[in-house]
C-alpha cells in the first residue's frame, strides 16, 4: 500500500463523516442564526431520525430509502410541533433560559427513547446492495460510504438551490440578515421560523438515519454528539450554510487523519483545532455578508 | 360494665395483633439479605447491566425456594453509567451506609472493579464480582471473589495457541483502557513465548465514533493476523462491522481475540462477516453441556426466543448461584469473614460454562477455556467449540506471585 492510497483512503472516510455531520448541523446553523436561539437539543432530532429509520427497517421491514424519507418527514413534523408549542415561548429570553430549556428537552427525550426502545444501541443494517467494497480508479472503498457521499451531495445541492433560488430561501436569508427589516417588508417571520425549524430538524433526522452507522443510534446520542454539531456550527459561522460545509469537511478529514496517524490523540485533537481556528477567526470560517 | 370490658379486650387484642405484626415485620426485615449491584444500566454499554439484571432475577426466581424459611434476598441496583471508578466507589459507599446492604455484587469495567475492591477492604463487605475481567481485583481486597473471568485467562492461552498454530506475526487492536491493556499484555506474552512477533499495535480511545480509520491502518499493513479486544458486546459489534466493511478477512488477515469480540449476546447482529473468526473463552452458547442447555432453555422461556444470553449473562448467573448458596449456608446471617470463608471455597457443577471452582488462594475463578470458531449452525451464527484447555487458573496471578 503506497502513501497515496493511504491519503486517499483517509480523505474519503473523512469526507463521508463530514457529510453526515453537515447534514445534521446545517439546520442548527440556520436556526441559531435565524432565531438567535441556543438550541443544544438539536441532536435530539438527529437521534429521532436514527430511531425512526432503524425501527421502520428492523421491526416493520420497510425498505431503506422509504425509511429514510419517513425519518426526514416525521422528524420535520416533530420539529414543527415542538417549535410551535415549546421553542417559541422562549424567543427573546436570555441565553441561559434557552440553554436550560434545551438541556431539559435533551433529558426528557433520552428518557422517552429509553422507555420505548431500551438502553441498548440500535443495530443499523444497511441493505445488501449497499454493503461490501467497490473499486474506483484503482482504490477500494466501502460501498456504503460512497453512497453516503453521493446521496449527501444530492441533498446538499437541493438545499443550496432552495436557499439561493426559491422565495422561501430568499425570505430566510433576509430574516437572518435583518429580521426587523424583513418583517417590515411583509415577511411573516413567525411562520418562517416554524418552517425553517422544520426544515432544519428534518435534515437532521435524515442525517441521523443516514449516519446511523457512524454516529450510533442510542439514547445517549444527543449528549454524546452535540459537541461535534456545535463545533461545525461555530467553526462554520452562525447563520451561514456554506461555512458549516467547510467546517464539517475539515473536522471530518482532520479527525479521521488524526485517528489514523496518532490514535491516542483522537479525542484531544478536535479541541486543539477548534481553539486555533477560533483564535485567529472568532467569527468562524465564513463570515455572513451583512446587508 | 360489659361494654367497658369489651372495649378493653378489643384494645388488648389490637395491641397484641399490632405487636405480633411489628415483630413479624421486624423479623422479616432482619431476614432479607440485601445485595447491592453496581452495573452499567444506561448509555451505549447498558447491555452489560441489563443482561446481569436478567440473569440475576431469573436465577433468584427459579431458586428462591431453596432459601431457608423466612429468608429472602433483596437486590438493589445502581447505575455506574460506564467506566467511572469514582462513581462506582460512591455508589458502593451509599449502598453500604444508606441502604445497609450486606453484600455487593456485579460491577462492570476493570477500573470500577479496582475502586470498589479497595473500598470493600475498609468496609469489610463480602463482594462477588461477575461483571468484569480485572485480574487484580481479588488481590486488592480479601473481601472479593469473582465469578467472571480474567482477561488473561483467555488472551494468554490464545497468544500461545496462535504462536503454535502457524501465526508468526500479528497486529493488535485494543480499546484504550485498563481492560484493553491487560488483553494486549496477556496476548503479547503468550504469543512471544511461541515465537510470535507483534507487528504494530493500535489503541482505540473509548469514546470513538468512527472505527474505520483505525481498521484501515491494519488493513494497509496486511499482517497475517490481527488480535482484537473490544470493551463490551455493543462495542464488539461496532468493531466487527468496521472490519467487515473494509473487508479485512477477505483481504487474507485472520481475526483472533478473546470471545468478547463475538459475544453470543450480540453475535446475531454482527452479520455473516464474522464467520471464521477464532476466539478463546470460558463459555459459548453453543456448548454441548446439559447445564448449558437447561440454562438457555430457561432463559428463552423467560425472555423470548430472540434473546441470546452471552458472557455476562452466564457470569451473573453463577454469581447469583454463589450468593444464594452463601445465604443458604449462613442462614441469612452474613457475617463477613464466615461468608468469605464459604465463598473462597465455592464450587459448582451446574454452571452453564462447565466445571467452575473458586481458587481459595486467589479467590478468582478456575474454569475451562474453549477455543471456538464462528460457524453457521441451524441457520444462526454460533461460536462452535473445537478445543478445550482444561481448568485454567489466572495466568496473571501465576506470573505475579
Amino acid at each position: 500500500m503506497n502513501d497515496w492510497s493511504v491519503l486517499v483512503g483517509i480523505a474519503f472516510l473523512g469526507v463521508a463523516y463530514g457529510m453526515v455531520l453537515y447534514l445534521i448541523s446545517v439546520g442548527l446553523s440556520v436556526t441559531m442564526g435565524l432565531m438567535g436561539f441556543v438550541n443544544l437539543a438539536h441532536g435530539v432530532f438527529a437521534m429521532a431520525g436514527g430511531y425512526v429509520t432503524v425501527t421502520l427497517m428492523n421491526r416493520y421491514g420497510v425498505p431503506y430509502f422509504a425509511s429514510l424519507a419517513a425519518a426526514a418527514i416525521v422528524v420535520a413534523a416533530l420539529g414543527f410541533v415542538l417549535e410551535r408549542t415549546l421553542y417559541r415561548r422562549l424567543y427573546g429570553t436570555s441565553d441561559f433560559d434557552q440553554v436550560l430549556f434545551s438541556i431539559g428537552l435533551i433529558y426528557v427525550s433520552i428518557a422517552v427513547v429509553q422507555h420505548f426502545w431500551g438502553p441498548l444501541t440500535q443495530p443499523m443494517r444497511a441493505p445488501a446492495y449497499l454493503k461490501g467494497i467497490i473499486t474506483l480508479g484503482g482504490f477500494e472503498f466501502p460501498t456504503y460510504r460512497v453512497f453516503l457521499i453521493g446521496f449527501s451531495i444530492v441533498v446538499i445541492a437541493a438545499l443550496w438551490l432552495t436557499l439561493e433560488r426559491s422565495r422561501f430561501g430568499a425570505q430566510i436569508r433576509a430574516a437572518v440578515d435583518n429580521r426587523r427589516m424583513a418583517q417590515s417588508l411583509g415577511v411573516n417571520t413567525g411562520r418562517l421560523f416554524a418552517q425553517t425549524f422544520a426544515l432544519g430538524s428534518g435534515l437532521a433526522g435524515l442525517g441521523g438515519g443516514l449516519g446511523a452507522d457512524i454516529l450510533v443510534t442510542s439514547p445517549g446520542y444527543p449528549l454524546q454528539y452535540i459537541l461535534y454539531f456545535m463545533i461545525v456550527v461555530i467553526l462554520g459561522g452562525l447563520g451561514t450554510i456554506r461555512g458549516p460545509f467547510l467546517a464539517a469537511l475539515l473536522l471530518g478529514i482532520a479527525d479521521t487523519a488524526c485517528r489514523y496517524f496518532w490514535p491516542q490523540m483522537g479525542a484531544v485533537f478536535i479541541f486543539i483545532l477548534v481553539f486555533f481556528i477560533l483564535f485567529f477567526r472568532p467569527q468562524g470560517l465564513m463570515r455572513r455578508a451583512r446587508a | 360494665m360489659a361494654k367497658h370490658s369489651v372495649n378493653r379486650s378489643a384494645r388488648a387484642v389490637t395491641a397484641l395483633l399490632g405487636g405480633l405484626f411489628v415483630m413479624g415485620a421486624a423479623h422479616a426485615q432482619a431476614q432479607a439479605v440485601k445485595v447491592g449491584f453496581i452495573a452499567t444500566l444506561t448509555g451505549g454499554q447498558a447491555g452489560l447491566g441489563e443482561t446481569m439484571q436478567k440473569a440475576t432475577n431469573l436465577y433468584i426466581k427459579l431458586h428462591k425456594d431453596e432459601l431457608p424459611a423466612g429468608v429472602t434476598i433483596e437486590t438493589l441496583w445502581r447505575d455506574d453509567t460506564g467506566p467511572n471508578p469514582d462513581q462506582a466507589k460512591r455508589l458502593a459507599q451509599e449502598l453500604i451506609v444508606r441502604d445497609h446492604v450486606q453484600m455487593l455484587a456485579g460491577i462492570n469495567w476493570t477500573p470500577n472493579a479496582m475502586a470498589v475492591a479497595a473500598f470493600t477492604k475498609q468496609a469489610k463487605i463480602p463482594t462477588v464480582m461477575s461483571g468484569n475481567g480485572a485480574p487484580a481485583a481479588t488481590r486488592e481486597s480479601p473481601y472479593v471473589i469473582k465469578t467472571s473471568f480474567t482477561v488473561w485467562q483467555a488472551c494468554y492461552p490464545l497468544g500461545q495457541w496462535a504462536g503454535s498454530h502457524g501465526i508468526k506475526q500479528a497486529w493488535t487492536v485494543v480499546a484504550d483502557y485498563a481492560g484493553g491493556t491487560d488483553a494486549y499484555n496477556a496476548f503479547a506474552k503468550g504469543f512471544a513465548e511461541k515465537g510470535g512477533e507483534i507487528g504494530g499495535s493500535i489503541r482505540i480511545p473509548l469514546n470513538t465514533v468512527d472505527f474505520l480509520p483505525f481498521v484501515q491502518r491494519v488493513k494497509d499493513a496486511k499482517p497475517p493476523a490481527v488480535f482484537v479486544f473490544a470493551p463490551g458486546a455493543a462495542a464488539a459489534t461496532a468493531y466487527m462491522k468496521a472490519f467487515d466493511e473494509l473487508g479485512v478477512q477477505a483481504a487474507g488477515i485472520k481475526i483472533i481475540g478473546p470471545g468478547d469480540i463475538t459475544d453470543d449476546m450480540e453475535l446475531q447482529h454482527m452479520g455473516k462477516g464474522v464467520l471464521g473468526i477464532e476466539t478463546a473463552l470460558f463459555y459459548s452458547a453453543a456448548g454441548d453441556r446439559p447445564a448449558n442447555k437447561s440454562f438457555i432453555a430457561a432463559w428463552k422461556k423467560e425472555y423470548g426466543a430472540n434473546d441470546d444470553p452471552g458472557i455476562f449473562s452466564v457470569t451473573a448467573w453463577d454469581e447469583a448461584a454463589a450468593i444464594v448458596d452463601a445465604v443458604k449456608a449462613m442462614h441469612g446471617k452474613m457475617d463477613p469473614d464466615k461468608t468469605m470463608a464459604f465463598l473462597s471455597h465455592w464450587k459448582t457443577a451446574n454452571s452453564p460454562r462447565g466445571p467452575l471452582e473458586i481458587d481459595p488462594e486467589t479467590r478468582d475463578v478456575v474454569h475451562n477455556v474453549y477455543m471456538r470458531k464462528v460457524e453457521m449452525v441451524d441457520g444462526r451464527l454460533a461460536n462452535v467449540e473445537f478445543d478445550t484447555i482444561p481448568m485454567v487458573k489466572d495466568p496473571w496471578k501465576e506470573f505475579n506471585k
